[in-house]
């Protein structure tokens, strides 16, 4: 049988993803994540007197430390499972991939496993977010000076 | 290549399991389970060496042999470098043969066992296999606890060991004949979707055995497949029907199917895999079903997929591969 005709029998039986309810999931859960964001903003603006920029920052820290804490916890990859990219594109989604990671490879070690393993999942995240940022800064400073 | 066997026993077999199959319907089958993934070991791959080593030492059991006593284990695994079956191995002090089929190792154990015994080389031997769903996932995909989402047709790897004795005197199970597979491509690069990448391997050698032997598909009781899961069976009876005009849906089940309760254990998706899983279902529920008399004669063709991640990177095709072997109740 040529290859082209057992992938005709193979889709004949592939299931359907629930991508639209997968979509309405992930939509809502990440939108809840936002909303939580700039909740925890302005009540960092407010009740610690700093400036939202500040405040930013702060919100930040707390979302990458309650989905590190999670997942030491044990139950946030199943969060994940459920509210998919809701929870993986959110800075939740990358903190959960490096504690996710340091957990598992902890046993090998400080060096050889913690160390060389904990950007496993988050090392594209890093190199093509700075690459991305280097791009725009430069067609930002070419077209607006700097500004 | 399909050949035939005078005097290749199935002496006994035993299986040790984790939490999932044990919530599973075959739970009353397994010789021995564990409520915790870790098997009271440090690491998951330890935990995998336990569950093989624990299978071996309850078959020995079993069967009332010494371990000095047996000519030959011969195991196969997934982790790299069959590390479990040796570090298992080194336990036993028995000359030992380290194999991958993937999730088929099994049968490739059983065959070249059998061969040995067969050949009046060896006078028994154990054939063993294991798999660990934290360890494969670990090796494979992503951290454990990463949960990434998967589609509906990926399987779950199995947790477990599994070993038979096979023996040149004479019990009433038979390893009958058996058929090595070719490696084949269907052009398959979902390692989400291993029912199809394996499903063609597996028709191919349920082919060729029939074929070799002058047998129709109702010659067998039963037809049990590896870890093909949900659709992989649906795609191997459709293939089966539509490349060799053979219907094999009567008398045919797999083992990925089996293993787990579809409707309840959802975590599993399409349904069980690992080279355990076919194992632990030939073990737990056939081989007994064979004893008692329910069952006849059985064709069981574990399937394996030889996935390796970086050549999946490098754009390559998944090969996959399916050895058969006829086993029959003696009266």
């Amino acid at each position: 049988m040529e290859k082209k005709e057992y992938k005709k029998i193979v889709d004949r039986h592939k299931p359907t993803e629930t991508r639209i309810q997968n979509a309405i999931i992930s939509f809502l859960i990440g939108g809840l994540v936002g909303a939580i964001g700039q909740g925890l903003i302005d009540f960092y603006s407010k009740f610690l007197d700093i400036s939202s920029k500040d405040a930013s920052v702060f919100m930040i820290v707390t979302l990458v430390f309650i989905a590190s804490l999670f997942t030491a916890l044990g139950f946030f990859d199943k969060w994940v499972t459920f509210a998919k990219c809701g929870l993986i594109i959110p800075i939740t989604g990358f903190a959960h991939s490096m504690t996710s990671a340091g957990i598992e490879y902890r046993k090998e070690g400080p060096i050889y496993g913690l160390g060389m393993n904990i950007f496993k999942l988050a090392g594209s995240v890093i190199l093509y977010g700075i690459v991305a940022a280097w791009l725009f800064g430069t067609i930002r400073y070419l077209l607006m000076g700097g500004m | 290549m399909t050949y035939k066997y005078d005097n290749v026993y199935v002496g006994g077999y035993s299986t040790v399991v984790g939490p999932y199959e044990k919530d599973g319907p075959l739970s009353k089958g397994f010789d021995k389970s564990y409520d915790n993934l870790y098997m009271g070991e440090k690491t998951w791959e330890q935990a995998e060496v336990r569950l093989l080593t624990d299978s071996i030492d309850i078959l020995l059991k079993k069967v009332q042999k010494d371990k000095k006593n047996i000519d030959l284990l011969i195991s196969g695994d997934l982790l790299n470098q069959v590390t479990s079956s040796s570090y298992a191995a080194l336990k036993f002090d028995i000359p030992f043969f380290g194999i991958y089929s993937a999730c088929a190792s099994s049968a490739e154990g059983i065959i070249l066992g059998a061969s040995l015994i067969d050949g009046g080389k060896i006078k028994n031997c154990i054939s063993a296999t294991s798999s660990h769903n934290m360890s494969s996932e670990k090796q494979f995909r992503n951290p454990t606890e990463y949960g990434a989402p998967k589609p509906k047709t990926a399987t779950f790897t199995s947790t477990g060991g599994a070993s038979i004795y096979l023996t040149k005197d004479k019990t009433n199970i038979k390893v009958e004949s058996s058929t090595i597979g070719r490696v084949v491509d269907m052009g398959q690069t979902d390692p989400f979707n291993m029912g199809a990448v394996m499903a063609c391997a597996a028709g191919d050698t349920i082919y060729k055995h029939l074929k070799a032997l002058k047998r129709e598909p109702d010659y067998y009781d039963l037809i049990l497949t590896g870890d093909l899961g949900v659709y992989g069976k649906e795609i191997l009876i459709d293939y089966m029907h539509t490349e060799y005009g053979i219907d094999i849906s009567n008398n045919y089940d797999d083992a990925g199917t089996m293993l787990y309760d579809l409707s309840k254990q959802e975590e599993v998706m399409a349904g069980g895999s690992g080279p355990v899983c076919s194992a632990l279902v030939n073990y737990a529920k056939i081989l007994p079903k064979m004893e008692r008399g329910e069952l006849e004669r059985v064709l069981f063709v574990p399937t394996g997929a030889l996935f390796s991640p970086t050549f999946v990177y490098q754009h390559e095709n998944i090969n996959s591969i399916a050895h058969a072997i006829s086993l029959e109740a003696v009266r």
